[in-house]
Formats: structure tokens, sequence, C-alpha cells
């Protein structure tokens, strides 16, 4: 398991305790005092580091080579989950995976952007950087979603659309265009749940949606820290800095209208226990699902426009 | 050469502008000396080599619209600084700076005026204005201006220029290119007709909301045209240089992601002629 700097001080009290149990039980002595005071130090030393990440430290959190991705939650929340592929223009882009699943009761429509476990899944799937064909299969499947009445649900995890030569041929642009037109005019439900990286453009090309939540160490913003430091500051040491001025954490989204609802993650993060967040996640989906299953898709459809017609802070 | 440099320097002025306002200038294209008088008649396009140079708002609306017909809208409306943000400048300041050097109030200028007498919501993006970049004031004004066109019933035109959605505001920046997209929907349900008109530069957000939604797109020749700027991609995928006309509009036209590729000294002809045949 990769280990985050800030990580350190709690995975070496934990491993530490994690050897005095044994050496109690092997030995058959009794540590319970040292044990329960450990455990009491564990709990504080928890709360201490994670009651108060900086921004860039939720950025490492986002990242996390353990974190859970897609397919993990896909997998735990949801049975018979059925993968389609394709986009019928070009090509199937392994970085955005999508298909039919039943969430509790309801078949849905779910899709996501899947960064890889390892180089070399995470080589084919481009780190979770979509080609236009991936933007267009998810409009395919939301497509799909519309046609025969089933809601969609949008994982959203990808540190920015892929900068390459045949992605730009093939329309890069007009592709995240096209989805942002689509996704606000699509007549069936829409909740958008940023996982991990809300990377730009490349993120919001699957992220409108009626409800949008995002789970508590997750990061979306206009541009990844390191890119804004070295544009705006013109050096590459000021990441933390712009991710700091860049308002790009759960909660700041949540203050400033953009996100409906934050998703709490177990503590230290949901790489610790995705099994916890994808149940949590579950939960709430339901429940968001519940809300919108019955209202009629064209007012479903001018609600979710108004909502985005006022973002934005601007004088006059 | 000497009286040449010599007369540059003459009448050099203190204030920074888009163009230059000395009485020669240099073909960036084939590297041609042209009387500046001549340039503005050929509306900034190199007689020679056909180079587009980049103009700005004021310019576009003189080439486009019927003289005198501009009328503008929400000209007051300017960015906030809601991120309180602050890298080796502040943002309060960048936007001073640029309402300064480019006399208006922000990124995109609106309004309504007319095309050889064919009424339009008219938008011009500059790209003096903080490299055109979209903010919160940007797509406020596109979606007024959408609503206008609607209300109207006038057909939307919109020259665009932009290096994308700007940093400064962060996600709010971001959701502007939901949010502009979401409203054309409407001009789409009004019937009205879009054409947007891609000068150089166009990239990054803009490129990827309303840039690209128009029912017809046009770009100007030679204009750069993309998501990834160049630096970028280069960066991304270790290459010291990238293909010949690559992210330029005759490429994008090739690749089927234009209409057309339009000199400017032909692009009121064409919009008139556009506009009427949807009208």
């Amino acid at each position: 398991m990769a280990i985050l700097d800030f990580e350190r001080p709690i995975v070496e009290l934990e491993e530490k305790l994690g050897g005095l149990r044994r050496y109690a039980e092997q030995e058959g002595v009794d540590l319970s005092d040292k044990i329960a005071r450990l455990e009491r130090e564990l709990e504080r030393l928890r709360e201490e580091v994670f009651s108060k990440l900086t921004p860039w430290q939720r950025v490492q959190l986002a990242r996390h080579p353990d974190r859970p991705y897609a397919l993990d939650y896909i997998n735990r929340m949801t049975i018979d989950f059925l993968e389609l592929h394709g986009d019928r223009y070009f090509g199937d882009d392994p970085a955005v995976v999508g298909g039919l699943a039943k969430l509790g009761e309801r078949s849905v429509v779910v899709i996501g952007q899947q960064k890889g476990r390892g180089t070399k899944e995470n080589i084919r799937r481009r780190f979770g950087m979509p080609n236009p064909e991936g933007y267009r299969k998810a409009m395919r499947l939301m497509k799909l979603g519309a046609k025969f009445g089933l809601p969609v649900i949008s994982l959203v995890d990808t540190p920015g659309a892929y900068p390459g030569i045949e992605a730009e041929e093939r329309g890069q642009a007009e592709a995240i265009a096209r989805n942002l037109y689509g996704m606000a005019m699509l007549p069936t439900p829409i909740v958008v749940v940023i996982i991990g990286e809300g990377g730009s453009g490349g993120a919001l090309g699957m992220g409108v949606g009626d409800r949008v939540l995002m789970m508590e160490n997750a990061w979306y913003s206009v541009i990844a820290p390191e890119s804004c430091s070295s544009i705006l500051w013109r050096s590459h040491e000021k990441k933390e800095e712009a991710a700091e001025a860049l308002k790009l954490t759960a909660q700041d989204l949540l203050k400033l209208g953009i996100v409906d609802r934050v998703v709490p993650e177990p503590l230290g993060g949901a790489h610790r226990d995705p099994e916890g967040a994808a149940r949590t996640l579950k939960e709430v989906l339901v429940e968001e699902l519940d809300a919108l299953v019955d209202v009629p898709p064209e007012e479903l459809v001018r609600r979710r426009r108004e909502k985005f017609y006022r973002m934005g802070v601007w004088e006059e | 050469m000497k009286w040449f440099e010599r007369m540059k320097k003459g009448i050099r002025t203190l204030t920074k502008r888009e163009l230059p306002e000395d009485l020669w200038v240099k073909c960036e294209g084939c590297g041609e000396i042209l009387y500046r008088r001549e340039l503005e008649t050929s509306l900034w396009v190199c007689p020679k080599c056909g180079y587009h140079f980049r103009i700005g708002h004021k310019e576009y609306i003189n080439i486009l619209l019927d003289a005198g017909s501009f009328e503008e809208m929400y000209a007051e409306l300017t960015s906030a600084d809601p991120l309180k943000f602050k890298d080796s400048k502040r943002y309060t300041d960048r936007v001073r700076e640029a309402r300064r050097r480019t006399g208006t109030n922000s990124a995109l200028r609106t309004g309504a005026g007319s095309i050889e007498g064919h009424p339009v919501a008219f938008g011009v993006m500059d790209f003096g204005f903080i490299g055109g970049s979209m903010g919160s004031a940007v797509g406020e004004k596109f979606v007024r201006l959408v609503d206008r066109a609607v209300s109207d019933g006038r057909p939307l035109v919109v020259v665009a220029s932009s290096g994308g959605a700007r940093m400064q505001e962060g996600a709010l920046s971001l959701m502007q290119m939901a949010k502009t997209s979401a409203k054309l929907t409407e001009l789409s349900e009004a019937r009205l007709p879009y054409i947007c008109v891609l000068t150089h530069p166009t990239t990054g957000g803009v490129t990827a909301s309303f840039a690209m939604l128009g029912d017809v797109l046009i770009a100007e020749p030679g204009a750069l045209i993309g998501f990834a700027g160049p630096r970028v991609i280069k960066q991304a995928l270790g290459l010291e240089e990238l293909p010949e006309g690559f992210q330029r509009a005759e490429s994008l036209l090739e690749h089927g992601f234009l209409d057309m590729v339009v000199d400017r000294r032909e692009l009121k002809k064409v919009l008139a002629k556009l506009l009427e045949h949807f009208t």
C-alpha cells in the first residue's frame, strides 16, 4: 500500500499497535492498558491529521493509487453490471466505462472515468484521461438511458481530457461541448459524483447533472494545481498555494454552489475502507434518485438548466 | 533602413495596444514591411501573403456590423473576485489592467446589430482581455445575449477568441462552459441560427463549449483552434515539434470540425448570405 507523507505517523502507530496485539496474544500477557492507550492515541492522531487536511493533501488523497476507482464503486454498489462498449463512430475508449446495472431496486445507466490499477492498466486506460470516443460513448449511453427511462449515474475521476494529437484531430473540444449541451437537455435524471479527480473540462464533459455530489476528499477545478502554479506563478513549486487559491475542495465548492452535497469518506480516506466508502455512496445515490425519478422530464431539464445558469459571481 | 527605425521610435506611444500604432508594420507571416493605412484598408490581412493579424473587439464590430448599427448591452458587467485570488499579481489588478488596455469591461462584448441589414444578436471576444479567458462575467453576458436573441427572435453571431477558462475564478469559470452550452439549447428550441466565427486563437474551455456548438462554424485562415494548447501537448507527449498545420483552421476543416475557412475580407459577405438562407 502506498503511503502519503502525512499518513506516515498514523500508519507507523497502527503497525506498532498491531505488533503489540500480536505479542499479547502469542505470549498470553495482559497488555490491555497499553493497547487501550495506544488506541486512544491513534484515534487522536487520526482526528488531528484528517480534521485539518490542507487542500493539497486532499489532492494527494484524491490521487492515492489505492483509492477506489469507478469500477470499484460500480462493482460494490450495483449488481448485474453489464458493460457496454464503443461510441459507434470510431472506437471504444478504455478511459471511460459504462453500462447497465441495478442500484438497489432500480436499473440505471452508469458511466465513469476509469483509471488503471498499476502501470500496465494505467497505460491502457490513459490514466483516466478520455479521448473524444470516451465522451461520445458516455453520451450514447446517456441517450440510451433517456430512451428507456433509466436514470444516469456519472462517476467523474480524471486528471483531464487526454492532450493527444489524435484526440485533437478527432475533436476533443467538440466531444466535450456536445456532452455539455446534451447533458443539459437529457430527459432523464442525472446524478454526478466527483469520486476522485475533477480535472477541468475533461471532468465537466461528464459532469452536468441534476445533482452534483462530491466525495469528501475529491478535488474539482478549472485546472490542476501544478499546471496553475507553472502558468500563474511561473514555477512548479507553488502547487500547495495554487491548491489553496483555486478553492478546489468539496467544502469550498459546496459554499460556491457548484456542488450540491458532500459525501463523507471513511476516516483516513476512501482508500482505507473502500467497502465503507461504496456503502455510503450507494445509500446516498439511492436517496438522490428517489427524489428525482418522479419529477417530469421537462421539469427536470428546466431545473437542471436553471441551476447552471445561476452559477457565477460578477459585478455590474 | 536607418530612417525607418528612427521613424518607428518617433511615433511609438506609451500605451500597450494589441495592434501596432506604428506607421509601418512588419508582416508576421511573410516579413513584408507594410504601410499601416494599407493594412487597415485590407482589414488587417497582409495583402501580400494573406496573413491574418490578430485584431480586437472594436475592429470586428467595424468589420462585421453595419456602420452605426451596434447597440451594446450589458457593457457594465464585469468580473468580481469571488476567490480573492492572488498569484504573482492580484486578480483584481489583472482585471483593472485589462479594462484599461482594452477599453472594455470584460473579455466578451455583447449587443444587437445588423449585418447587411440582417438583425443579429452579436458577441465578440477580445484576446487582449486576460487572454480572452472565460470567467463568470463572460458566461453571464453570453447567457443574457442568448436570452436577448430568443426574446427578439434574432440569429446569434459570435466571434470567439480565447485561451480558455479563466484560472482565477477556479471552478466557477469551469461552470461557465456548462452554463453557456446549456443556454444554447434554448436558442435551438427557438429555432434561431447560431453562427460562430473562430479566430486566432480559440482553445480550451471556450472551444469545448459555445465555440464548437454553432449551427455553422467558420474560422479565419490559419487560426489555432483546439482543446489542449500546443505547449501542453508537447509537454505531455514529450515532443519537440507538432505536425505541420496541426490545430490550424485548415486542418480542422479537413477533419470535419468546421464548415468553412473564410478570409476576413469576405467574412461579412458570407455571414450575410448565411443569414439570408436562414431567415
